[in-house]
């Protein structure tokens, strides 16, 4: 055995510490149950079903096939919250790993980001078999927009998870500010109403791609694009009513935008994860000793 | 491997061989506990922390080892031996001094470290070897030697926190020497197996050494500390004191320790003897107690001159570094009259009903007051505690259809 590895296996080795720590987690958390796990899938779908029920038939939304314009968005959303705040509380709650055992801390932030994309991923699996069933196969080259967006998503997640988890385990009033700011984060986003909205408001300005620098708020978009892909209101009679038939429900038909804003939130994302791995890296030398 | 380094491996303890560990100079320091601020608002208020709160665990320490040592640290409790593994295994940063580890560590520093308690011994084995940087693959081939060795059989199936201590120890002990570490660190976690898994594990370190493998571990068995080590380093309140052969390193951890660690205060009034702690059963010396069992602490007062005034005795726990005692064994406050305790030898026997769940090493501390005045003490160090906890599952066991009651 040599005494120092190269840098391939080391990435490797922690890759498989990474895959064995959300491994770890999924099983703690559907130990023996089948049900809990089938009730993670289930979820999503019956989310879908009351905001369908909500929207569409109490609120008369000219947005057609709500549930599942709201689902396109509102996953992603979920694996960023989901794993940020994972991440944020990962090291407190491995507090006797870091404490007794040496390894790469990076691990648990990871795992955690891991585990909810492998939970999020299954839900996302639900809602494109639900596509199918209403009849809106996202089967168009559109569909190639999620690479990118989620490459935005995961550096964002990473970055915010990491720098949360490093301050929370010296301040740890930082996990209830984490969860407020994503509560008031998620109605900045355009997840439950569409961007278009947030569009008649800004003007075609520079404030309208200010919006764009939000780093959900580009992904998002392109996932709406790319899954729910219904770009203008049907013409029908809640529509016409509004005014809304033939216009614009998403951004823009047209590829290039959904590329721009994706441009912007990189800018934020990328931010965020240099200033996360920096923090991280910084402080976790001491983590054994704050916990 | 080069045949260069095959060649210092068989000559074993090459003064020139590679050097793996090497510290120069390490302090650390801890914060006391209540000084930390967690809390944004305690941040601002009180901005850095007063010079007299820190407490130097480690100071200007200097530690080399090399290629096929096996060093014992040894030092009384709270002299810093943990702080040091620690360090150098890479869990605490040092806040001076420089620490230089080459090659690949396992290290075993604390029980059920790295394990978790909702997972099987079998997960566990996976997620241990992961964290010591283990592929898979490898962890897979390895996988019934570990089992083997650690003796669980059927129990690697069941999750781990129905484990006892032994058993923590065993299957932590099992995956460390078996994923192939260039250094092994061991902390004292060994002294909780049972005796013949002890010997196990010593004679597995023996192979280790003819491998030419490097290993530390804390001990105070003076037996083991001699045929086992080739040197032996003293560490007492921070500071290596001695550093060379095992023998002479017991001997002035000895004098250091006192008498088989008893430490005791003899006064003109009284005076104690025979500090013990022994089985209630058996009436047999122990040191090691689970939470939740029971002891008898006995000791010999001697009375040199008539009490003046009725005698007040208080036995507590401390804790090593810590001048307040950790728990008091109830009544807090046991009060005799003088004229029970008339010139002469009284012996004395203290019941302990339940060892808190405090798991650690402690010391127990005997002291006889008259009024605010120490007349008589005596200390008794290497008390260790260990987490008993079995957890209650309900359940019904149904046989043939039938429950049974
Ligand atoms: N995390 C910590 N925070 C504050 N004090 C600590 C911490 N860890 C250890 N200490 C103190 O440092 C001293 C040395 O501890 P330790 O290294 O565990 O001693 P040993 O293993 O030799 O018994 C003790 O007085 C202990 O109370
Ligand atoms: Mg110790």
């Amino acid at each position: 055995m040599g005494l120092t590895r190269t840098r391939g296996t080391q990435t490797r080795l922690r890759t498989a510490l990474i895959r064995q720590l959300v491994r770890k987690d999924l099983k703690v958390k559907y130990q023996g149950s089948t049900l809990g796990f089938l009730w993670s899938l289930a979820n999503p779908l019956l989310i879908l079903v009351v905001y369908t029920f909500v929207f569409a038939v109490v609120f008369k939304s000219p947005v057609p096939y709500f549930g599942i314009f709201l689902m396109s968005g509102m996953l992603l959303w979920n694996f960023f919250t989901m794993g940020v705040s994972g991440a944020t509380t990962s090291i407190l709650a491995n507090a006797g790993l870091v404490k007794k055992v040496p390894f790469a801390h990076e691990s648990l932030p990871l795992a955690a980001i891991g585990f909810a994309g492998a939970q999020v991923a299954l839900q996302y699996i639900v809602l494109v078999g639900a596509l199918f069933v209403v009849g809106l196969p996202p089967l168009r080259p559109e569909l190639l927009l999620i690479i990118p967006a989620l490459v935005v998503v995961i550096a964002a997640t990473v970055g915010l998870g990491m720098f949360a988890a490093a301050s929370t385990v010296r301040l740890r009033d930082t996990q209830h500010f984490v969860e407020v700011a994503l509560f008031a984060w998620m109605w900045m986003t355009p997840i439950i109403y569409p961007a278009t909205f947030v569009h008649e408001r800004l003007g075609d300005g520079a404030l309208f791609w200010a919006y764009y620098l939000n780093p959900m708020a580009g992904p998002i978009v392109c996932f709406q694009r790319a899954l729910y892909g219904v770009v203008h209101y049907p013409d029908t009679e809640a529509t016409r009513a509004s005014g809304q038939a033939g216009q614009l429900l998403l951004p823009s038909a047209d590829v290039s935008f959904y590329l721009q804003a994706l441009g912007l939130s990189a800018i934020t994302a990328t931010v965020f994860l240099i200033a996360g791995l920096w923090l991280f890296r910084r402080r976790s030398a001491d983590f054994a000793e704050e916990l | 491997m080069s045949d260069a380094v095959d060649a210092i491996d068989r000559m074993g303890l090459d003064p020139g061989a590679e050097i793996l560990i090497e510290a120069r100079g390490v302090s650390k320091r801890f914060a006391s506990y209540h000084r930390r601020a967690t809390s944004l608002k305690e941040r601002l208020v009180r901005r850095e922390e007063s010079e007299g709160d820190v407490f130097w665990a480690l100071r200007d320490v200097d530690l080399v080892v090399r290629r096929g040592e096996t060093v014992a640290l040894t030092g009384p409790n709270g002299s810093g031996k943990s702080t040091m593994l620690k360090v150098l295994a890479g869990i605490l940063r040092p806040n001076e001094g420089s620490v230089d580890v080459r090659g690949r560590v396992a290290s075993l520093l604390e029980l059920g470290a790295g394990f978790d308690g909702e997972l099987t011994g079998r997960e566990n084995i996976y997620l241990n070897s992961a964290l010591l940087g283990v592929p898979r693959e490898e962890t897979d081939a390895l996988f019934d030697m570990i089992v083997d060795f650690s003796e669980l059989g059927e129990f690697i199936e069941y999750p781990v926190k129905h484990y006892s201590s032994g058993m923590y120890v065993r299957l932590g002990f099992a995956v460390a020497v078996h994923v192939d570490p260039d250094i092994l660190i061991v902390d004292e976690v060994l002294a909780v197996g049972d005796a013949a898994f002890q010997r196990k594990c010593l004679n597995r370190i023996e192979e280790f050494q003819r491998q030419g493998k490097t290993i530390l571990f804390v001990s105070h068995a003076a037996g083991q500390v001699e045929s086992l080590c080739t040197r032996a380093v003293l560490l007492e309140r921070g500071q290596v004191l001695f550093d060379g052969p095992p023998r002479q390193t017991i001997k002035r951890l000895n004098g250091i320790l006192g008498v088989d660690n008893i430490a005791m205060v003899a006064g003109e009034m009284a005076r104690i003897s025979d500090f013990a702690i022994v089985d209630t059963g058996t009436d047999e010396g122990v040191e090691e107690f689970t939470a939740g069992s029971s002891a008898r602490v006995t000791c010999t007062l001697t009375i040199h001159q008539p009490l003046p005034e009725d005698a007040r005795f208080s036995l507590h726990i401390n804790a090593p570094g810590q001048s307040d005692a950790v728990a008091h064994v109830s009544p807090n406050w046991h009060v005799v009259s003088a004229d029970r305790l008339p010139v002469g030898e009284h012996a004395i026997s203290w019941q302990v009903d339940e060892w808190p769940d405090m798991p650690g090493d402690f010391s127990l501390a005997l002291g006889v007051f008259l009024g605010p005045t120490l007349i008589a003490a005596a200390r008794l160090d290497g008390l260790r505690l260990s987490s008993g906890q079995v957890r209650h599952v309900p359940g019904t066991l149904v046989l043939d259809g039938t429950t049974q009651g």
